[in-house]
């Protein structure tokens, strides 16, 4: 019946399904750190020119869509389907970045964990044969970020040593079943996670438990130890996640150390200041599509398990007293 | 001498803040109101102004000024008018900080856009 679900969370997705191109535009500060040379494009500024800074982000996410058509040659309305998501209220920046794109929008809300949501959902039509390429999206913009989740930037809010800095940016990938490139070959979608954290000002520790929940499943239902991956990576954990999450598989038997990293933590160096690393959807967008997807086309990485995290929170939920809870889903990209 | 005092008081109010923020999950926002509660309480039975006298603008300038001359202002009218005084006379001492609020913010908004 099924035959491509594994288990209760996990798709084999059977039919090639490729990472054909991606397009992944830093914002300044990320454009500093120790991948710069994994960015198509470095702003050089959070503004743009532009009169706020939620058009800042709106305009790195069209190039970041732009970038990744142009590498193989596709126009705006070429593509089968655009899912794109985002953090902004109502998903605004994906929505009018969609404007764009005369074809048909499905707007995704995974929070932080949107790169893989989109990507899986893209395999999942591809290689279920309801489309033949699919545009993905996503971005985030520290100061759009801050002023919604946090405080105004202009207030000057001074950050706990936890906390995490939202990385700014956007990537979008082109996903077909044609041109061949790394492979997308399992999608895990992973269950909401609870365990009462209220600390917003460093997901991570809220977001751990969801993203060991969701490797717990992959390997169980996939069969696999953590150490058939030349990498493992989750989206925006900081350093504390990080910990946590080593200690969480560790208790479940799996020993994570060595092949396991956090796209937050590798994003910045340490004397850029930003607490325990990066957060926000472009976390795992600027490490993934730029940097792993660099380093696969060149056979550095041959198999990688990217699972991203998002906190499904909202600033009222949390003015009301309620804890955060969370979600993970991965995907695996493999080399032919 | 006072430049010593003042610096010290000052940089220990903001020692206090400091270890609010850091050591538990306060927002500014909680800090901001505990000093200008702390002050109101300490005003209400004459301590501030007596800190005040000490350490001069160490003491005077911190928030929890304002909330001393809150209660100080409605003191003095409940003294003179009765309890009505309470209400009439909160704002009798910080009228000039609260209305200079309120005209520099107004400027300060006519000139400039929030962007963040």
């Amino acid at each position: 019946m099924c035959s491509q679900r594994i288990g209760n969370h996990t798709v084999k997705i059977e039919t090639p399904v490729y990472l054909s191109y991606s397009g992944v535009v830093s914002g300044p500060k990320e454009g500093k750190g120790p991948l710069l040379g994994d960015y198509d494009e470095v702003k050089k500024d959070l503004k743009l020119g532009e009169k706020t800074f939620e058009k800042t982000e709106r305009r790195m996410m069209e190039d970041a869509c732009r970038l990744a058509l142009s590498k193989g040659n596709y126009g705006k309305g070429d593509m089968d389907y655009f899912i794109a998501g985002d953090l902004l209220n109502q998903i605004t920046v994906s929505g009018f970045c969609a404007l764009q794109h005369p074809v048909p929008f499905l707007g995704i809300y995974g929070a932080c964990a949107n790169l893989v949501q989109g990507i899986g959902m893209a395999a999942m039509l591809v290689g279920g044969g309801y489309g033949e390429k699919v545009l993905t999206a996503t971005s985030s913009h520290n100061c759009s970020a801050e002023r919604q989740y946090r405080y105004p930037t202009e207030y000057g809010f001074q950050n706990p040593e936890w906390s995490q800095w939202t990385v700014t940016g956007a990537g979008a990938a082109v996903i077909t079943s044609t041109i061949k490139a790394p492979r997308v070959t399992t999608v895990t979608l992973g269950e909401v996670v609870d365990t009462g954290i209220k600390e917003t000002s460093g997901l991570g520790p809220a977001m751990a438990p969801a993203a060991a929940a969701t490797m717990l499943f992959h390997f169980e239902e996939l069969q696999l130890e953590p150490q058939y991956y030349d990498w493992i990576v989750t989206g925006d954990l900081g350093e504390y996640g990080r910990q946590l999450t080593l200690d969480l598989m560790e208790r479940r038997g799996y020993y994570l150390e060595g092949v396991y990293s956090d796209c937050g933590t590798l994003i910045y160096y340490p004397h850029q200041q930003v607490g325990a690393g990066g957060s926000g959807c472009a976390s795992s967008a600027l490490v993934v599509l730029g940097h792993i997807y660099r380093r696969m086309k060149k056979g550095e990485l041959n198999r990688v398990l990217v699972v991203a995290t998002g906190a499904m929170h909202s600033p009222t939920s949390c003015f009301q007293g309620d804890s955060i809870p969370a979600v993970a889903h991965a995907i695996s990209i493999e080399n032919e | 001498m006072e430049y010593l005092t003042a610096f010290l008081v000052g940089g220990l109010f903001c020692v206090i803040g400091q270890l609010l923020f850091d050591l538990t999950n306060w927002t500014p926002g909680h800090v901001l109101t505990a000093f200008t509660v702390a002050g109101g309480l300490l005003g209400s039975v004459g301590l501030y102004d007596k800190l005040i006298e000490f350490a001069g603008a160490g003491a005077s300038l911190p928030i929890s000024s304002f909330g001393n001359a809150l209660v100080n202002g409605a003191m003095a009218e409940a003294a003179s008018n009765g309890v009505i005084g309470v209400l009439t006379g909160m704002f009798e001492l910080t009228s000039t900080g609260i209305t200079a609020a309120i005209i520099f913010g107004f400027l300060a908004a006519v000139i400039f856009n929030p962007r963040g």
